[in-house]
């Protein structure tokens, strides 16, 4: 095969993140540095996923963020086991935005959200490790002059079969760079992974257990100032005067600054200074029109639209539900509510911006690093490709740090104050409370119809409340409905029912209160699959059956959900006795893509208080790129959605969040954790997500075992306000 | 001028003493380290050891140190990142997101300095750092290994 020189574009590139190379010389903790020698110049890379030094350090480029989720690692499990590299001699790096740009996305997306990390982009990263591994194989072919097809490549080993001679990817790296990939590659067959599909070890595990992990939060740059930022508390408030006399002449203040119309900002040398000036101004807030905001009117107005005519329509079988339930021989109805919840990332908003007239560059963590230069770009006043964003891994994000640039935002229109100085903005806890893009709010009505044997002929399900879309992605709205509102209760696709019911109509009367919604770890499929599986226990126990085979019945249509739940019932010996005092409950659901079901037992004591004792997980993701991780996922799901039943709950009062801290906004602690036994059962043929699914039979499991235990249903969260003694 | 005992070595800073001792180990020293979260003592993020005891660096002032008390943070709990805590964790792949893994780490080092094989009630009582990613079970498994690791003679 006939290699030939590359045309300018790549040279362009090279040239184009010479410039960026500057400014990695200042020998600043930075993304994109470990694939450039001291001089600053790129080394040149196989293809856009892959670089190889000539000591054999494989750099694998991942553009989705690392956020605890593991897809770091993930991604460059799929890479590498295309490449048939070492793994052990495997390195990552963040491409920036900014280059995704110039290089006409060659990386497709940076989002990392909606679970997609892997199940989005695993095609195109193979392909992309796949090709790198032929073009080094064909270079070194080229090199002894023997064919291609003759060599094979293991470990980063090229070996020339007839002959035995061998090279390393290392020695021929430069010269595969210089070739042209072919147009398409093979793929392997995921049952002949040798690198993925390993319960590997993560790669970004050692520097954070020594303290050298670099966060948003701890990035120095030299000549920093730091900024405390207060925002009108009132959502949709704005800043009205400051007294700045107080504070301009406290210990290391540099500047007091408006940002935009709704928040103030104090700058200091140290970020401790600022926010103590912060903390001393005075501040005069125009609080807007929802100064008069509160739970309870916000609460009326979810109640209305449970009544309403006017409802968007998510799913519907057959052409009249309420005929079937007027026929029916018993009908149970029963009312859930959701509250707001916060993200609360261990790691508050921050980011550093160094602004001048002609430049503008962030360092963030961020879900979405073009998103992120998106709005460097808005608030600097510059174009894209006059900006830049250094991504950094986030201190947690769960959807906070994705959709949401606020925080970038307001960096670069303070930083646009103090041009050529970069400034690092750090929110307080208090902020971060008070300004979040919360968990929709919504209300359920839900009706039951059963017939004499007792099977379910009809459900109407009525969800009264916020779409995140509406004030998100109005444009994704289709003719005015949010579907993600309907998220595990859709007709199919990732987030389709669980159950065939002969007569089902879920519909939505949006009501949108003036609080922003976000994109929530888990997002709408945790409150519907708590409404629809407690729902589905109070339909079993009317019917007087089991909640399994009740269960069961419906999922005939459905058999990898029906195979986790059965999975879950079996492990965690269903129908057998349990031991003294605990109890059983089940939930099944999919959702983004993947099968889960859990099994949660539990026990209250005659106090009323809860123990989680133990919870039995199944998922079936499809594919399992590292089961180990997919596993801490699982595990942390349960943290994520047992302390969002347990605790969470974001109250309205005179137009502002009332919960500011953890001391009100508690998360679950280490003696609340129950035992997680996780059933990992990938049955091939499609890709599900894992980061985020599971949370949605976290809460109904345990919902189902405490009324197995009580008798009590609980409708109404968090669980800290119900009374939980048996009834 | 105050002056710290940080990581064995004497330090002296320039800083208001009410100036929490957190942002001294942050600002002062650059010990990045050790997390900011709450600010108010709820998180454990910001847990350091003061002469071998886990405490919060968020609400102490530094200017409430005496020159002889010890502080230890992340940074300095060993040269080489092998304390048996470290290397317990390494195994597990406990961290996910990592940033409350300093305070959990240093929160796991006291317990075992104190009790040498905490049991699983032990542990529930004395880890009390909240982690969002949901890392506890590893936490768990991570204190008994890092307890078997020290009867080896602290090397796995």
């Amino acid at each position: 095969m006939a290699a030939r020189r590359v045309t300018l574009s790549r040279r362009d590139f090279l040239i184009g993140t010479a410039s960026a190379g500057a400014c990695l010389s200042l020998g600043l903790y930075l993304p994109l540095g470990s694939a450039r020698a001291k001089t600053g110049e790129p080394l040149p890379e196989v293809n856009a996923w892959v670089v190889i030094k000539p000591d054999d350090t494989v750099v694998i480029r991942i553009a989705r963020s690392e956020m605890g989720q593991g897809t770091l690692t993930g991604l460059a499990q799929l890479v590498a086991e295309e490449l048939d590299c070492d793994w052990s001699r495997v390195t990552t790096e963040y491409p920036t935005p900014g280059e995704n740009l110039r290089r006409d996305r060659v990386w497709k997306s940076f989002s990392t959200g909606g679970s997609q990390g892997i199940r989005g982009s695993h095609q195109y990263v193979r392909e992309g490790g796949a090709l790198a591994r032929t073009l080094l194989i064909e270079a070194a072919a080229e090199a002894w002059g023997v064919p291609a097809e003759e060599c094979v490549a293991n470990a980063s080993v090229i070996t020339h079969r007839p002959t035995g001679r061998t090279t390393t990817y290392g020695k021929v790296a430069a010269a595969a760079a210089e070739m042209v990939p072919p147009l398409t590659v093979a793929l392997k067959d995921p049952k002949d992974w040798k690198i993925a599909g390993k319960p590997l070890m993560r790669l970004d595990t050692q520097d954070k257990l020594t303290g050298k992990q670099v966060f948003g939060a701890d990035l120095r740059l030299p000549g920093m100032l730091n900024a405390a930022v207060r925002a009108c508390p009132v959502f949709g408030g704005r800043l009205e005067t400051f007294d700045d006399t107080a504070v301009r002449e406290m210990p290391g203040v540099k500047a007091v600054v408006r940002v935009d119309d709704t928040a103030v900002a104090v700058v200091a040398e140290t970020w401790w200074q600022a926010k103590t000036a912060l903390d001393a101004l005075p501040v005069t807030w125009d609080e807007g029109p929802n100064a008069n905001l509160s739970s309870e009117s916000i609460a009326k107005m979810l109640a209305e639209g449970l009544d309403a005519n006017d409802a968007f329509v998510g799913n519907q079988v057959g052409d009249d539900v309420q005929a079937a339930l007027a026929g029916a021989a018993k009908t149970v109805e029963a009312v859930y509510a959701y509250p707001y919840q916060n993200h609360a990332t261990m790691e508050p908003m921050n980011a550093t911006a160094l602004w001048t007239p002609t430049r503008c560059e962030v360092w963030c963590p961020t879900q979405n690093g073009e998103a992120a230069l998106t709005a460097t770009a808005e608030a600097a006043g510059l174009p894209p490709t006059q900006c830049e964003v250094y991504k950094i891994h986030l201190g947690g994000g769960f959807g906070r740090r994705g959709a949401f640039h606020d925080f970038v935002h307001q960096a670069v229109a303070i930083a646009k104050q103090l041009p050529g100085t970069p400034v690092k903005l750090l929110w307080t806890r208090e902020e971060d409370m008070l300004h979040g893009a919360y968990h929709p709010i919504t209300q359920a009505r839900l009706v039951g119809g059963l017939d004499a044997k007792g099977d379910l002929v009809g459900l109407r399900m009525r969800i009264s409340g916020q779409s995140i879309l509406a004030s998100v992605r109005p444009g994704w709205l289709r003719d005015g409905a949010d579907m993600f509102t309907f998220q595990g209760l859709l007709p199919e696709g990732d987030h389709g029912i669980s159950y065939s019911i002969p007569n089902l109509l879920v519909d939505h009367a949006m009501r949108n209160p003036p609080i922003p919604p976000g994109f929530w770890r888990g997002v709408n499929v945790n409150q519907n699959a708590i409404y629809m599986e407690s729902f589905m226990d109070e339909l079993a126990h009317a019917a007087g059956a089991d909640p399994l085979a009740f269960r069961r019945k419906l999922m005939g249509d459905n058999p990898k959900g029906l195979a986790v739940l059965n999975a879950v019932a079996d492990r965690a010996g269903w129908g057998g006795p349990a031991p003294e005092g605990v109890y059983r409950g089940l939930a099944v659901c999919k959702a983004f893509a993947s099968y889960i079901a859990a099994c949660a037992e539990v026990s209250v004591d005659d106090r009323g208080r809860l123990r989680i004792h133990r919870i039995v997980a199944a998922t079936d993701p499809g594919h399992a790129v590292n089961p180990q991780q997919i596993e801490a996922q699982v595990e942390g799901s349960f943290v994520f959605g047992l302390s969002a039943l347990l605790y969470g709950e974001c109250t309205i009062r005179a137009g502002r969040v009332e919960q500011e801290n953890f001391d009100t906004y508690p998360s679950m602690l280490m003696p609340e954790m129950p035992k997680v036994e996780v059933i990992l059962m990938p049955s091939g043929g499609f890709w599900g997500g894992v980061g985020e699914p599971t949370i949605a039979v976290a809460a109904p499991a345990v919902l189902n075992a405490i009324f197995a235990a009580t008798g009590k249903r609980i409708r109404q969260f968090p669980l800290k306000h119900a009374d939980l003694r048996a009834a | 001028m105050t002056s710290l005992n940080v990581n064995g070595e004497k330090v002296e800073v320039d800083v208001d003493g009410a100036t929490p001792l957190l942002w001294v180990l942050r600002e002062q020293l650059g010990l990045t380290g050790t997390k900011y979260a709450c600010g108010i003592g709820q998180c454990g993020a910001c847990t350091v050891h003061i002469d071998g005891e886990a405490v919060r660096a968020c609400v102490i002032p530094v200017a409430a140190l005496a020159e002889s008390q010890k502080v230890t943070t992340i940074e300095g709990l060993s040269p080489d990142g092998m304390h048996p805590v470290q290397q317990a964790w390494a195994q597990l792949d406990v961290p996910q997101c990592g940033y409350c893994q300093p305070g959990m780490i240093m929160s796991a080092v006291a317990l075992l300095d104190e009790n040498s094989s905490p049991s699983d009630a032990d542990i529930d009582a004395n880890i009390t750092n909240i982690c969002r990613c949901g890392t506890f079970n590893r936490v768990r498994r991570g204190i008994h290994l890092a307890a078997e690791i020290n009867k080896r003679g602290g090397r796995s």
